[in-house]
């Protein structure tokens, strides 16, 4: 029990909210008895033990800062907690790692401290993707991590891995899938347009949007969960109840790596690259210290570490890791990702949200 | 033990507790969700005060009033299922010995134990083609294969009347226990079978404890919103599992509040003309 209770705390996961709401309240994981300390909000569950177990000890030795890591439940939720918090002039945690749409609706509260791009040493080999700013240019976040959400599969049902994301499509594959339940955290919509619409800039119009919404509903018959859960999914994945879906690159390589008969893909199409910012809450006295943080967390060294520790996808350019052939591929993949359109979640999400509703329950 | 009418403020003393705390805990809370339900919605960021009616405005669409229907039929469902097990049972309980009453009445709490995310993956496994019930069936012949029973409604509603039974038993033992046993002795001497007994004593007599926990348990399965999500698909979501979404996933709290006002408005008016219709029947 103790193992399914993990697993549904995972981060992205919503079961995991109330009991990331009870972790914010208990005692720091690391801190001695140093002068100098930062609180750091990451997802709760596999996220944040990865990163009490390998990457804040390290941190800490080396600069004397002390971590303290907070659980946060999804983005969306913490977000509500940091704005709130920070209009009373307190931060719950001082570097939140934030999902894209999280940190761009921050911005439109002026949440996030503008942070120095002079005091990241490696400012300038981050990927464009992962660098979030302010309309008027100033840095309101830094990438933290990318993971990416890939086809997989059931290797005993499936003894052929697929190639493209148009096995959702197939009708051989009737009430065979688990996808996930919500247009802002599936990307399905962009999975659609670069299938089927020959990319994503098929969405810049409502019609574009339209057409793709139809196009999906023809895989409904296929889908056996929508879950918001990942530790319903996963569970119904190993086992081949549910023998095929989309899911997380980085789980799904551990889950394999234990000896579960489960794959993970990248289609033709290209993975979903989804990423977490290091965003500064302005209630926040501890400047200094995130800097020194973020500067830590954006170095080669660190990410690779990452990569090879907790599996997310780099977030700097290839040239600079130091990750040979093999741990690269494990974690990422040189196909043209599939890169969510967050500017429209922003711009029409409650549109969109309302329409996929009335779609996958209609 | 005869009953006085409080005459002083002191003779209220036993009440100011649980009412700040009804006060604290539940008017409170619900007036600032009902003023967040006028709040303007901000798609980009949060929402600001203001007085709109935007939000119920959204919700008052046949998309929602279909899921709004179906939330409260499921309720009505479990509700009505659960009492008809728990009466016959709790009858049959309350006349085993005392030692027998003890266990069942710990196991029955021991149900309660358990959460609902328990409860759910629980049914998920048992329902499910590859570890479950259906496996046995095929061991012993009945069926050719196994085969997933999930999802589907009857998962959903199987889940939600196990979680609820335990409840619905609890509320009925106390009052079913006080049940003066010459009533059924006498229908029986006067040539009843148990059966009509049961139907034309117990059940008239019990009337008023019967529509409350039917209230009661209706009330309870309103708010289930994980096992719809775990055991059923998309179109058995309840109301509840959207307003979740919209709270936690979307950000959007005056949508979710403006819905969770309706929703409790609605359970206000069925549960009242539930107790209206007991009451008028009373006076005929």
């Amino acid at each position: 029990m103790t193992e399914l209770f993990k697993k549904a705390m995972r981060r992205r996961t919503v079961l995991g909210g109330a009991a990331a709401m009870a972790g914010t309240l208990s005692m720091p994981s690391i801190l001695r008895a140093q002068d100098r300390s930062l609180k750091v909000g990451v997802y709760g569950g596999y996220f944040k033990d990865s990163f009490d177990a390998n990457i804040f000890p390290v941190f800490t030795e080396e600069t004397g800062i002390a971590v303290e890591s907070v659980a946060e439940p999804t983005g969306e939720a913490w977000l509500v907690q940091l704005e709130q918090a920070a209009r009373a002039g307190r931060a719950p945690a001082d570097v939140s790692m934030m999902a894209q749409t999280p940190t761009r609706r921050g911005m439109t509260t002026d949440l996030w401290a503008p942070l120095d791009p002079a005091r990241i040493s490696n400012f300038d080999d981050l990927l464009p993707t992962f660098v979030a700013e302010y309309p008027d240019g100033r840095l309101a976040g830094v990438g933290a991590v990318a993971w990416y959400i890939t086809l997989v599969t059931n290797t005993e049902t499936y003894p052929e891995a697929p190639e493209s994301w148009m096995a959702l499509w197939d009708e051989a594959n009737a009430d065979k899938l688990g996808l996930l339940a919500l247009v802002s955290n599936s990307f399905l919509l962009e999975v659609t347009a670069k299938t089927h619409m020959g990319g994503t800039n098929a969405l810049d119009t409502e019609e574009g949007q339209l057409a793709a919404f139809e196009k999906l509903a023809e895989l409904k018959p296929n889908v056996r969960l929508w879950y918001r859960d990942e530790a319903q999914f996963e569970q119904a994945l190993k086992s081949g109840e549910i023998p095929m879906g989309q899911y997380y690159h980085d789980v799904t390589g551990l889950a394999a790596a234990d000896g579960h008969p489960v794959r993970s893909t990248f289609p033709k199409e290209g993975g979903i690259l989804d990423s977490g910012n290091w965003c500064l809450s302005r209630a926040s006295e501890k400047s200094d210290e995130a800097h020194v943080f973020i500067d830590f967390m954006s170095r080669p060294e660190t990410q690779g570490m990452l990569s090879r520790k907790v599996g997310t996808a780099p977030t700097l350019a290839r040239s600079v890791l130091d990750l040979t052939e093999e741990e690269f591929s494990a974690v990422s993949s040189e196909i043209d990702p599939i890169v969510p359109r967050y500017d429209l979640y922003m711009e029409k999400g409650d549109w969109l949200n309302q329409k996929w509703t009335e779609l996958i329950v209609g | 033990m005869r009953r006085e009418p409080p005459r002083s403020a002191a003779d209220y003393a036993p009440i100011v507790f649980p009412g700040v705390m009804l006060l604290v805990f539940f008017v409170i809370p619900f007036s600032i969700m009902f003023a967040v339900s006028f709040f303007r919605r901000n798609p980009a960021g949060f929402y600001s005060p203001d007085f709109v009616f935007d939000n119920y405005a959204r919700f008052l669409t046949p998309f929602f009033g279909t899921v709004l229907g179906f939330s409260l039929l499921l309720a009505i469902l479990v509700a009505i299922i659960c009492v008809a097990v728990s009466v016959p049972f709790t009858v049959l309980l309350a006349r085993a010995s005392r030692r027998a009453q003890t266990l069942w009445l710990v196991a029955l709490l021991s149900v309660l134990s358990l959460s609902e995310v328990i409860i759910g993956f629980s049914w998920s496994t048992l329902l499910s083609r590859t570890a479950g019930i259906t496996n046995l069936f095929v061991a012993i012949g009945l069926m050719e294969e196994p085969r997933a029973l999930l999802p589907g409604f009857g998962a959903v509603l199987t889940g939600m009347v196990y979680q609820a039974l335990p409840y619905t038993i609890l509320i009925l033992y106390p009052a079913i226990v006080r049940l003066d046993p010459t009533l059924m002795e006498a229908a029986r001497t006067l040539g009843a079978s148990p059966v009509r007994a049961f139907f034309n004593v117990v059940v008239p007599a019990m009337r008023n404890t019967i529509v409350a926990t039917l209230i009661m348990v209706f009330v309870f399965a309103l708010g289930s919103y994980l096992l719809p999500q775990i055991l059923g698909r998309p179109r058995h979501w309840t109301l509840s599992v959207l307003i979740t979404d919209q709270a936690i996933l979307q950000s959007n709290m005056p949508f979710a509040a403006a819905m969770a006002v309706f929703l409790v408005l609605i359970s206000l008016a069925l549960v009242g003309l539930t107790v209206m219709a007991g009451g008028r029947r009373d006076a005929s």
